[in-house]
């Protein structure tokens, strides 16, 4: 009982501190439909062509705005101190932690989600096939936060680190990458995709099982030097 | 010998996949026997140092 | 309470199973020192013999192979290279847990010499497999389901070299490094899962050539010694590495003097 409040005072305070600063939660959803509307430019506008490198293009595009949105996930907690009153405190920290990064999930992946269908209908994708996406991202983006949180943790303190993010994180990123694209594609096609989806749910469960340990571990490193 | 060198038109290939790897690997062996001369020649020069401060 | 305690802990030093008194030794740098110095003569040895031999049956007794003609020697650094890259990443993460929980300070330096030999063997294999692709697909690069992985795995190692470089405090450092390298080991299974039923997926009827479903024997015996020099070389080149961390990080200490003044004496 204890620990659930904890864990949801943690959350909340998140939630409302991201609310405050919104950059927090608009940064990368400009990045996001930025990203998307340069492929087009890029490409071409040929509509048939749009539509096959779509699936491809929604998810490098989530891929690279979580991977922004994740560099402030415990910056600013780390330089204000807060994060070492959340080393220090009797609470399991791997639990405290999965409740920083179900709401730097909720701020900054959220928003996301709801504007995939406006840029998905630019890209000439049909109604089932937004659903499915919305699906593959609604399983996909927690894992990006989860592990993208661990290369934050470990990174943390070192002044520049974005590249070294990048390094760390994308490769981890690839199955999702593979997964949720793929996903999206055959439903365009018209075929079942309980499988793909099946695969994302075992990352998502295995993600969220498995990292908050490494987040705390690498964490309590970052905190001790 | 000629045709062993020649690789059935493949030398190209062969050979170049068996130099860079000769040379990778001789670089493993080459920068660790470097660097472990230079750290003899660290600790030589700072244990000659303390010895001096000590004295 | 607290006599009590430390009067338990004192009967334990003094009689210490033997599992216990073999770690302590194995943790005790001087010890290593010694030893791996000893072993050193001895695998270069043998990675000699497994070399010479190795490359003699591969690249003159072999007989060439009836599609792809003498390309298929290169086999003979790329697989060895591609089993290393894996088997390398194992033994850095083995060492990371050990740091992790034993607080092993001679597991951390294992762990951190291990990237850029892992890192090393993945280039090799990269870059043979990209060798041994031209003749064969007529490319430079193909998207095969094994390049594919191995170039996410160079990056892997990549990513812990830059790690272990970007933090001052080395055994930070190599805390950082030893997380960084469990979190790959879980990931790589997935990751090559993944990329392989990607592959098969996008490339459809294109069997990968790389894949054969037999090989003769009198091709085998020479893969399989220099897959066995590969490992040796390994072995030697973690050694050297691991000894410079060690002395690097052992300095100041008296056996540190003790072997310069041996060496200018």
């Amino acid at each position: 009982m204890h620990i659930a409040k904890a864990f949801l005072s943690v959350l909340k305070r998140d939630v409302t501190v991201a609310f405050r600063h919104r950059n927090e939660i608009f940064n990368p959803l400009l990045f996001f439909s930025l990203v998307t509307l340069l492929f087009p430019l890029g490409i071409g506008p040929s509509p048939k062509l749009l539509q096959t490198i779509a699936p491809g293009i929604l998810w490098v595009a989530a891929l690279l705005a979580a991977l922004l949105a994740a560099d402030n996930l415990f910056r600013s907690d780390y330089e204000d101190g807060t994060l070492e009153q959340l080393v220090l405190s009797p609470q399991p920290l791997s639990l405290m932690v999965t409740a920083k990064v179900l709401a730097h999930w909720l701020v900054s992946a959220v928003p996301l989600l709801l504007l995939t269908p406006l840029l998905a209908v630019s890209f000439g994708l049909d109604a089932p096939t937004i659903g499915v996406a919305l699906l593959t991202l609604l399983l996909g983006t927690p894992v990006l936060s989860f592990v993208g949180a661990i290369g934050v943790a470990l990174t943390v303190s070192l002044k520049r680190s974005g590249m070294l993010l990048a390094l760390l994180v994308l490769p981890l990123y690839v199955p999702v990458l593979i997964f949720g694209s793929n996903a999206i594609d055959t439903a365009a096609s018209g075929l079942p995709v309980n499988g793909q989806l099946y695969l994302l749910a075992a990352m998502l469960v295995l993600a969220v099982t498995l990292a908050p340990l490494a987040i705390a571990a690498a964490l309590k490193m970052s905190v001790s030097q | 010998m000629a045709e062993f060198f020649h690789m059935g038109g493949y030398a190209l290939y062969v050979w170049t996949s068996f130099g860079i790897a000769a040379v990778v690997l001789l670089l493993n062996i080459v920068l660790p026997l470097q660097q472990h001369r230079e750290v003899l020649r660290r600790a030589a020069d700072f244990h000659e140092l303390e010895g001096r401060t000590k004295q | 309470m607290n006599s009590n305690a430390s009067h338990v802990n004192s009967v334990a030093m003094k009689n210490p199973g033997f599992f216990t008194r073999w770690f302590h030794r194995m943790a005790s740098p001087v010890w290593f020192y010694q030893i791996s110095g000893k072993l050193l003569p001895w695998l270069w040895v043998l990675f000699a013999v497994l070399l010479v031999t190795g490359l003699y049956g591969g690249l003159v007794t072999a007989p060439a192979d009836y599609q792809q003609g003498d390309s298929f020697r290169i086999i003979y650094v790329h697989v060895p290279a591609a089993w290393m890259s894996m088997f390398v990443y194992m033994v850095m993460a083995v060492s990371g847990a050990i740091a992790l929980i034993w607080r092993m300070k001679l597991a951390e330096m294992v762990m951190v010499s291990c990237a850029p030999i892992g890192a090393g063997f993945t280039f090799i294999a990269l870059v043979t497999g990209s060798l041994w692709g031209k003749p064969m697909w007529g490319a430079w690069w193909v998207w095969d389901a094994r390049l594919t992985a191995e170039l996410i795995l160079l990056f892997l190692y990549l990513g812990v070299i830059g790690l272990y470089s970007a933090i001052e405090d080395k055994r930070m450092a190599s805390r950082a490094v030893a997380i960084l390298a469990l979190v790959g080991i879980v990931n790589i299974p997935i990751i090559h899962y993944s990329v392989e039923w990607w592959n098969t997926l996008h490339q459809g009827a294109t069997v990968t050539k790389f894949d054969k479903p037999s090989i003769h024997i009198d091709m085998l015996i020479p893969l399989l010694l220099m897959a066995g020099a590969f490992k040796v070389f390994f072995a030697i080149s973690l050694l050297l590495r691991t000894r410079n961390e060690l002395l690097e990080r052992e300095l100041p200490r008296q056996w540190v003097k003790q072997l310069v003044e041996e060496k200018d004496g």
